[in-house]
């Protein structure tokens, strides 16, 4: 016997609602495909591409706890933000973000990229100077490709030295939409 | 075996609890119940130390909301529930049993403690168990041989 959709969804909802979960997550659909939302009671903690739902539990259970659920309506307000952005009404996020696994070299890296206007574009080069470690390019670059929460945290607004694209977690199209979204010239 | 994520337990044991509680309870009374049973199991989920015995333990928790639900339905016991007269210093008998059964092999004990404390058939312990009613019936009977044994000792 099948558990009937309306009671299912009223569990998540008192779940969520209790305050009893470690993590709540939803699917979204985006220009870009579907989007992986997930977020603690601190804030937004992951968007992934192509997620592959379990794996993403998984990962979600080791860094934030076994309590992950999903409960779409948990995620209203983070997929009202990325609509207005995909839609160019909306250049700021103004969502929380929960960072709390992430390592402090990461994390710093991360807080900079956060300033980095719509846009606009930066180097790896002159985050990693932000942080006072200008040798450490590469360093920024992994900080970026292991960014939990792209498109909230422009990791796409960043590129090489000599203005090339270098790479993209989401893969280089999805970087070239975005900043075209954004009205960068390549 | 750790435990996994709740998305995953939820999603495994959310049909047959919910089928498990429409038996006892009946549709009306079903919808409260399993809600209460994961609430109750969200709650309880940090504290667990290995991802085995999952299903043994939903239904552990969906069998003692059952009970208290059954019995604000029916506050008169009645002869056929021989749960609700098995209590005789005022425990109920799923608190007695536990306690007794502690020490037992894990399946016995979940079998022990279905079939006595919750008064559940054995094909509802074979079901929590993953086993045939056959084997909860062998589980359930071993137990009581090795607590009888324990008590003569």
């Amino acid at each position: 016997m099948s558990l009937p959709t309306e009671i299912d969804a009223r569990f998540r909802a008192a779940a969520s609602g209790a305050g009893l979960l470690d993590v709540a997550y939803d699917v979204a659909e985006s220009p870009l495909g579907p989007l992986f939302l997930a977020a603690t009671e601190r804030g937004l903690c992951r968007i992934a591409y192509d997620a592959e739902p379990e794996a993403e539990e998984e990962r979600l259970a080791r860094g934030f706890g076994a309590r992950v659920l999903r409960v779409p309506r948990a995620l209203d307000e983070a997929r009202r933000e990325l609509d207005d952005y995909f839609e160019g009404r909306r250049q700021a996020f103004d969502l929380q973000v929960d960072l709390a696994p992430v390592g402090e070299f990461h994390r710093d890296v991360l807080a900079r990229l956060a300033r980095v206007p719509y846009g606009s574009v930066t180097t790896y080069g002159a985050l990693a100077a932000q942080a006072g470690r200008p040798r450490a390019a590469r360093a920024v670059g992994t900080a970026m490709n292991r960014n939990p929460v792209p498109i909230v945290l422009p990791c796409h607004r960043v590129v090489g030295a000599n203005g090339s694209l270098v790479g993209y977690g989401g893969g280089i199209e999805r970087k070239v939409t975005l900043l075209r979204l954004e009205g960068v010239e390549l | 075996m750790r435990v996994p994520p709740f998305e995953r337990f939820y999603e495994t044991h959310r049909d047959e609890i919910w089928a498990f509680l429409v038996r006892k309870l009946g549709r009306e009374h079903a919808e409260d119940a399993f809600q209460e049973t994961f609430l109750r199991a969200l709650r309880a989920y940090p504290g667990l130390e290995h991802g085995r015995h999952l299903r043994a333990w939903a239904y552990t928790i969906a069998g003692r909301i059952a009970i208290d639900e059954a019995r604000r339905q029916r506050p008169a016991p009645s002869a056929s529930n021989t749960l609700l007269l098995a209590a005789e210093d005022g425990r109920p008998a799923y608190a007695q049993i536990e306690h007794l059964a502690a020490e037992l092999p894990p399946t016995e004990r979940a079998a022990v403690v279905l079939r006595y404390g919750y008064d559940l058939d054995y094909e509802d312990i074979g079901d929590a168990l993953g086993s045939s009613a056959e084997a909860a019936r062998q589980a359930a009977s071993s137990g009581v041989r090795r607590l009888r044994r324990k008590e003569l000792a």
